[in-house]
């Protein structure tokens, strides 16, 4: 199992390699493999028998990290979907990109995204399925990237990033939260725990965070703006990140913590609220756009709404229908895609507006249009997989657990109204999409391609996913058992016993559903009168605006305050680090009593120690205070020598030698180059600033004695010097300790001690000798 | 003593950064060479002084002073010395380029 999510990387790596050739073989022919090879892998476990399997491999078990895989039905079911809708949209890739884009960079990032959406669907381990989680954020970044020159896929791109990742963030502390107060990293395990959690006072806290990680990821209102604009992407990544998988990774995370959330009721009324409101938003938006992709954009945020409000809702036939609807959104919009690629492909233009009359044209496409959109729709026809899942979403609006909270009752009364209003314009959107496409009156001239139908190649993907929604649709038991019964029940935690009918005699949800197409036809039929609403809405409430000015200020507000602070004046940012460190070492320093006083292995005072001591003490100052250039340098000797003497004084031979030997080497050079410096001139200083510079370095200075005597004074470890002392001989067979650490035991230090002193001799040579140009001419 | 040590150590800090904080470049280059100095005989302190003999193996002696500040602090003088040596003749070569030794005035250029 572990092979199967690291396979995309792995093959990654060779991709490079292969896309040199791509002029002969086209790259997608054997990223096609891949995910083919994860499918037959993982649909093997498919069977009616299936039990969830968990797979441990060690990856940083001092961090409680480990690659622990849990495969059960809900893991399985978006594996497959992972894997099986990857191998199309791979295969139809092959045709969609031509062989002179950068086919080398396009696959690497397919891949590391089917890896890490893999891993993210797989991993037990909350902080391995945090880390895979951001590996999508980031793919999905790069892919929406792709065609880098333009202007709306940079947008697209960032906008997608901050969200998707300021969200992910969130995530992360809720997982830390619940990982610290349930102590384990397992979500298993935290369901075992669940009572911790819910009665934990951060609770509320705790799912809020969690929840934003999983509407920001898909896209649920008011967080749905990035994925309109993420249509930037090529169709293929369209098709599989913003619509089959990558979406869905909030809803898994969602329907993998119910167990956990479900006992909430606040649970309900956020997780539904939310999504209700994105069904309906979203399905309303879609009916205003006027380019394809657009559309489906907003379709698949509304569709997304509606899953998540089925989870939120937490009963045995929402479940069912949000796992069932899961597969079957996948298959349509999926294929629908891959249409409106195909539609781009062949006539060049996505705007709907141009677009009319492509039947004729494109008469297999339009037929595979037809079927994806009749279903998403909903309508009632026995051969398409959308309406069963409609149906069974209008049953569960009808059929919640009943509730205290007086909130809770109100959506529960309300609820089976707004799941009408959505769905119709849900359908109002689909007729849209097809009839706008492929009926009507042709306006060749106006696109600028002549339109034909598309190579057998790219039809393929499409077909077999529109092949899927028949099939679901005429033999939906056929999956029910070994396939969407195991996924429902892992969530559910229970066993799920539901068949599947297409009649269900004449019920509410069948009246709702006949009010839908009712209501839905007679507003598209109508469809110009209702222009001007919609473009009267949302206008100023649109939440781009609030995004776009929230990125602009917040980049006006950074410049302007990095403004302040960095003039250019290299004393004040140096006043401004030492400022910094002072409080912070200081503010530790008190707040943990960090300072200790301990004069038990002092050593004994002498008066040569103190003489020398009292010299260096005036010298120092003295560099202050010297008006005249080798005055300074000269007393600065002093200091130096002085530290000379104390060495002798500590015992320390060698360190005496070479401070003797350095010092005199830096005085002489510092006399050298005093002639060529202007003369020591006391600056008129402004004397706050002349305070100010007093206190920094006075307080710099106080806080290293305080360290050091805090350093002496406490002996937390035995020293390890001992160890040098009795292997000096030993090991390195030289009586000087010193020179054996040296030269023997931290002998890579020393090297690189000389590589530091040969690079500051290269540059020391390079500043006498070297003279530009210009110079040498003047 | 190492309450001594530890305090001229600290006025050697106080006068490096004091230095540093001028804004003549030969100045800057003495707080840095005092700033060093400093921190060699702070490594020194906290080590604590006159644990023993001299850290060179003789026969018959047990007791030797802790040999591992020593080596960290003789790897500390040579790469001071690069540093500080460095820093004397960037300032010799900026003031001579640059026509002035005032860091104030060496900001970079306008699109900065």
């Amino acid at each position: 199992m572990l092979f199967a999510v690291l396979l995309p990387f792995l093959a990654s790596i060779f991709i490079p390699f292969l896309a040199k050739w791509k002029d002969r073989i086209h790259t997608g022919i054997f990223v096609t493999l891949v995910p083919l090879v994860i499918f037959i892998y993982f649909i093997q476990f498919l069977g009616t028998g299936f039990q969830p399997e968990t797979r441990s491999y060690s990856w940083i078990p001092s961090l409680d990290m480990n690659m622990n895989f849990y495969l059960d039905g809900l893991s399985l079911l978006f594996v497959l979907l992972i894997s099986g809708i990857g191998t199309l949209v791979a295969f139809y890739s092959i045709y969609y990109l031509h062989k002179s884009e950068q086919l080398g960079n396009f696959y690497v990032y397919f891949l590391i995204f089917m890896g890490s959406m893999l891993g993210v669907v797989l991993s037990d381990n909350v902080f391995v399925l945090y880390s895979f989680w951001e590996f999508t954020s980031l793919s999905s970044f790069l892919l929406i990237g792709y065609w880098n020159h333009r202007r709306g896929s940079r947008y697209g791109a960032l906008k997608s990033m901050l969200i998707t990742v300021f969200g992910g963030l969130s995530m992360l502390g809720a997982l830390v939260f619940m990982s610290v107060i349930t102590n384990t990293a397992s979500i298993q395990q935290m369901i075992t725990e669940k009572s911790i959690i819910l009665n934990h006072e951060f609770f509320p806290l705790i799912m809020g965070l969690l929840l934003l990680g999983a509407f920001t990821k898909s896209a649920q209102f008011p967080f749905h703006i990035w994925l309109p604009d993420a249509m930037e992407a090529p169709t293929p990544v369209s098709a599989y990140l913003h619509s089959a998988t990558m979406v869905k990774a909030g809803i898994y995370l969602v329907a993998r913590n119910i167990p956990i959330f479900a006992d909430s009721e606040w649970f309900f009324v956020i997780v539904s609220g939310f999504g209700i409101i994105t069904l309906m938003w979203a399905s309303y938006m879609a009916v205003r756009q006027t380019d394809l992709k657009g559309i489906l954009a907003f379709s698949t945020i509304s569709q997304l709404g509606m899953i998540m409000a089925m989870l939120g809702f937490g009963t045995k036939v929402a479940i069912f229908a949000a796992v069932f609807h899961i597969l079957n959104h996948a298959t349509f919009k999926g294929s629908l895609f891959m249409v409106a690629g195909i539609v781009d492909h062949e006539t060049g233009s996505r705007d709907i507006r141009k677009l009319g009359g492509l039947m004729t044209f494109m008469p297999i496409t339009a037929t595979l249009a037809i079927l994806a959109t009749f279903s998403m729709a909903g309508f009632p026809l026995p051969f398409l997989n959308g309406f069963y899942s409609k149906e069974m979403f209008f049953d569960a609006t009808l059929d919640l657990e009943s509730t205290s909270n007086a909130l809770a009752g109100f959506m529960q009364q309300a609820l089976p109204y707004l799941a009408v209003f959505g769905s119709i314009f849900t359908f109002v959107y689909s007729m849209y999409f097809f009839f706008g496409t492929f009926r009507g009156k042709a306006q060749i001239s106006e696109l600028p391609k002549k339109p034909h139908e598309a190579p057998i190649g790219m039809l393929i993907s499409p077909a077999v996913l529109v092949a899927g929604v028949i099939i679901i649709g005429l033999f939906p038991e056929l999956i029910n058992k070994p396939f969407i019964s195991h996924a429902a029940a892992s969530i559910y935690g229970g066993e799920i016993d539901k068949h599947i009918y297409f009649w269900h005699g004449i019920n509410l949800p069948l009246i709702m559903s006949i009010a839908v197409l009712a209501f839905g036809t007679i507003l598209v039929l109508t469809r110009t009168k209702w222009e001007a609403i919609y473009r009267f809405i949302p206008g100023p409430l649109s939440m781009n605006k609030v995004y776009d000015g929230s990125v602009k200020r917040a980049e006006t507000y950074s410049e302007r305050i990095t403004k302040t602070y960095m003039n250019g004046s290299l004393g004040r940012y140096f006043r401004l680090i030492l400022g910094a460190i002072l409080i912070i070492t200081f503010g530790f320093m008190a707040a943990t009593t960090g300072f200790e006083f301990n004069m038990a292995y002092s050593a004994e005072i002498t008066l040569a120690e103190i003489l020398v001591a009292i010299m260096m003490a005036v010298a120092a100052v003295g560099t202050i205070l010297a008006k005249n250039r080798v005055a300074a340098i000269i007393i600065l000797g002093v200091v130096g020598y002085g530290l000379a003497i104390l060495f002798v004084i500590y015992r320390a031979p060698d360190l005496a030698l070479t401070q003797l030997i350095v010092e005199t080497v830096t005085v002489a050079l510092f006399l050298m180059v005093f002639n060529h410096l202007p003369q020591l001139k006391m600056r008129k200083q402004a004397w706050s600033t002349k305070a100010l510079n007093l206190i920094i370095s006075i307080g710099f200075g106080a806080l290293m004695t305080l360290v050091a005597i805090s350093a002496h004074s406490s002996k937390w470890f035995d020293s390890i010097s001992s160890y040098f002392v009795e292997n000096s001989y030993k090991l390195g067979g030289g009586d000087n300790i010193v020179n054996v650490i040296l030269v023997d035991m931290r002998g890579l230090d020393t090297l690189f001690e000389i590589a530091v002193l040969g690079i500051a001799a290269l540059g020391i040579y390079g500043m006498v000798k070297l003279r530009s140009n210009k110079e040498e001419d003047a | 003593m190492e309450i001594i040590m530890a305090i001229l150590a600290g006025l050697l800090f106080t006068t490096g950064v004091y230095n540093l904080l001028q804004k003549q470049l030969l100045r800057i280059a003495i707080g840095t060479a005092l700033i060093s100095h400093g921190a060699h005989l702070f490594i020194l302190a906290m080590g604590g002084l006159k644990g023993g003999a001299p850290p060179i193996l003789v026969e018959g002696i047990e007791q030797y002073t802790d040999p591992l500040p020593q080596a960290l602090i003789l790897t500390s003088i040579v790469i001071s010395f690069g540093v500080t040596s460095f820093l004397v003749v960037l300032a010799y070569r900026a003031s001579e380029v640059n026509g002035t030794d005032n860091i104030e005035e060496l900001r970079g250029n306008d699109y900065e």
